[in-house]
């Protein structure tokens, strides 16, 4: 696939190589070092370093200004946008705000419920849903225009991403869904955090049999479980989050200061193994508030150094 | 049908409190579907309140009447010989009827007693739930009969979204995935071809977005 | 058998006949009390009639604590037809009960509550 925009992420994956990303989530507070100091901590280590958009409806320093505070210390942002809280202006308006720092990745979600959050009176907005996101940044970039049908000037270069849950109900739709992201325009996409690697490869594979893995890049997403209570945590209290008994098992059977070890060591088994998937084409470790432990798992699994571009 | 359900009564007491001759104004059509506001409603009310004001030593009079519709110039017109005999309206139609009443007569106070909640259907009684956020551009031809702006939490039109799980809504495991119904009912229909088709921007100009509405049938007006 | 005299007696073919506004009409009117004897549970002639009744009883006395009245006020009791010592026994329950609350606070102030106009004429 040849290149579009000027995204470093794009590059790296245009050239074959696996690309790696990871993600950072803003302060609740308007401290710009609770970015700078997540993001130095993985500096070299990614490709690309992703902002949450007031993840899980909690209300947080905004991605824009996060992402622009990484593209000032010399970082390849990657802004998430949710249509919870915006509608079709305002998301357009902050595309342009991102592109006019040169930030070039974007990647559209319909974000959370706002009940599970700190504002469950909120209203939320969903003028448009993430497909349509999709739609209207590879609108903005390629026609160079704004959806009312008015030219922009200087339009947004951004390398358009979506998520994609390969465990989340029902499976039956799942690479349809991916099907419909990749026809709205998705050019790379993160997937939710595997544990169940054997679903994941199902996944892959029914995604092969469409061809689907020539049209998009397929970035495995993986968090490194810290407890064997996190791992309970996230099999049954999470929606959409598959996580198999004999990982639950393998960490309760670690002794507790052990476990996080464990954890990592399952993080980087997972990616040695994912690492010959065809058309697995990177890794989106999502490490939130244990961002310190990234560069080892990158480099325990054989994805350091990063691929320099000329 | 519009579903309303009877606001407390404590609230409603707090809001006549210095009124002294009461009308209960209840409505023959949806809310006495939904028993919130019909006749029956209305004398559940009324004798509450007489009650009240009878235990607080306060002369109040309490009045009760049903009408067909409170939407509808010809059956407001009913009470416009004796509304000068009461300081307040009490109305327990959805809040369509408490401000076609209020517009009508617009020199006595008109409270609503009950809360308007949805435009939806009676699953079995003691159970109404929302079928329509009347959009005003119907894509139920679309989506299997199953609309996903009114039974999608988020109102997704390409849903559903990675929160569904066991054919529920990630905001409450009693909530169905309005996604799920629309995938079953195409599997249903043979329409599974359907799902991949994506859905374009929706034109919310016809929805409250757009500002209060109107329809207008030039073929009927006199 | 006998049963305390402050009693009035409204006999119903089934407890689902009970409207909730006799309940309430009866409190308006300065009743001090009032109790709904049904069926067992399970024994209804019509089935569920006394499950309506208790429905409209429990509604009644979230109705009477809201507005002052007192639910204790209201109570529905379940017997067979054949208990009659059990009927007496509850009349005196009930009696002894509204006793200690006291008469209707709407009487009160309206001692002749019976008489005052409570229920206007309808308009329809």
């Amino acid at each position: 696939m040849s290149v579009k925009t000027p995204s470093r992420l794009e590059k790296i994956l245009a050239a074959g190589h696996l690309a790696v990303t990871s993600e950072c989530g803003p302060p609740r507070g308007s401290d710009p070092e609770a970015i700078s100091k997540k993001a130095e901590l993985i500096r070299g280590h990614v490709d690309a370093i992703n902002i949450t958009d007031n993840q899980t409806s909690v209300t947080r320093l905004c991605s824009l200004a996060a992402c622009i505070r990484l593209k000032l210390m010399g970082l390849e942002p990657v802004l998430q946008m949710v249509t919870r809280d915006r509608n079709r202006i305002a998301l357009q308006s902050d595309i342009l705000g991102a592109a006019s720092f040169d930030i070039y990745n974007i990647l559209c979600l319909s974000g959370d419920h706002q009940r599970f959050g700190d504002c469950p009176q909120g209203q939320n907005v969903h003028d448009l849903d993430s497909m349509q996101l999709i739609q209207t940044a590879r609108h903005m970039r390629d026609e160079g225009k704004f959806l009312g049908g008015d030219p922009i000037k200087r339009p947004p270069q951004m390398f358009v991403g979506a998520a994609a849950n390969p465990f989340a109900d029902p499976f039956e739709i799942r690479v349809p869904r991916l099907a419909k992201k990749i026809a709205a325009g998705a050019e790379f996409i993160q997937t939710q955090c595997i544990y169940n690697l054997d679903k994941f490869e199902q996944w892959m594979r029914l995604a092969r049999d469409r061809g689907l893995h020539e049209k998009v890049h397929i970035l495995a997403g993986l968090t490194p479980l810290k407890s064997a209570g996190m791992a309970r945590y996230m099999k049954n209290r999470v929606p959409g989050m598959d996580v198999p008994d004999a990982v639950v098992k393998r960490m309760a059977d670690t002794p507790k200061e052990k476990q996080p070890d464990e954890g990592i060591a399952i993080c980087v088994e997972s990616i040695q193994r994912l690492k010959d998937l065809p058309g697995v084409h990177g890794f989106h470790i999502m490490a939130i508030e244990w961002e310190e432990k990234v560069p080892e798992i990158v480099e325990r699994a054989g994805l350091y150094p990063r691929p320099t571009l000329d | 049908m519009i579903v309303a359900d009877k606001k407390p009564i404590q609230e409603i007491i707090e809001t006549i409190q210095n009124h002294t001759r009461i009308l209960i104004m209840g409505c023959n059509e949806c809310v006495t579907v939904c028993e919130a506001g019909g006749k029956k409603e209305v004398g559940i009310l009324a004798s509450a309140l007489r009650m009240y004001f009878l235990n607080q030593n306060k002369d109040v009079s309490i009045d009760e009447i049903t009408l067909e519709r409170q939407c509808d110039h010809e059956y407001l017109e009913e009470i416009r010989d004796r509304v000068d005999q009461y300081d307040a309206i009490v109305s327990l139609a959805c809040g369509v009827g408490v401000q076609f009443t209020a517009e009508k007569y617009h020199s006595i106070p008109v409270y609503p007693g009950v809360n308007t909640c949805f435009l939806g259907a009676t699953e079995e009684r003691g159970l109404w739930t929302e079928r329509c956020q009347a959009c005003g551009r119907c894509i139920l031809a679309q989506t299997a009969g199953i609309c996903p702006i009114s039974r999608c939490a988020k109102r997704l039109l390409n849903g559903p979204c990675g929160g569904s799980s066991g054919g529920k809504c990630e905001i409450d495991k009693d909530i169905d995935c309005g996604w799920q119904l629309i995938i079953d009912r195409l599997k249903a229909l043979g329409r599974m071809d359907a799902y991949e088709k994506l859905c374009p921007i929706k034109d919310w100009s016809t929805d409250r977005a757009g500002g209060p509405r109107k329809v207008t049938r030039e073929d009927l007006k006199q | 058998m006998s049963y305390p005299s402050n009693i009035r007696i409204l006999r119903v073919p089934c407890t689902g006949k009970v409207d909730i506004l006799y309940i309430l009409h009866a409190f308006e009117k300065g009743a001090d009390g009032v109790y709904v004897v049904g069926c067992m549970e399970g024994d209804c002639h019509f089935t569920n009639g006394n499950f309506r009744a208790r429905k409209r009883v429990e509604e009644a006395q979230r109705i009477l604590d809201t507005i002052g009245i007192g639910g204790q006020r209201i109570q529905m009791f379940n017997l067979s037809s054949a208990e009659g010592p059990r009927f007496a026994q509850i009349a005196r329950e009930m009696t002894e009960r509204i006793r200690e609350l006291g008469p209707n606070p709407i009487r009160k102030h309206h001692p002749r509550a019976a008489s005052f106009q409570l229920c206007p004429p309808k308009a329809d």
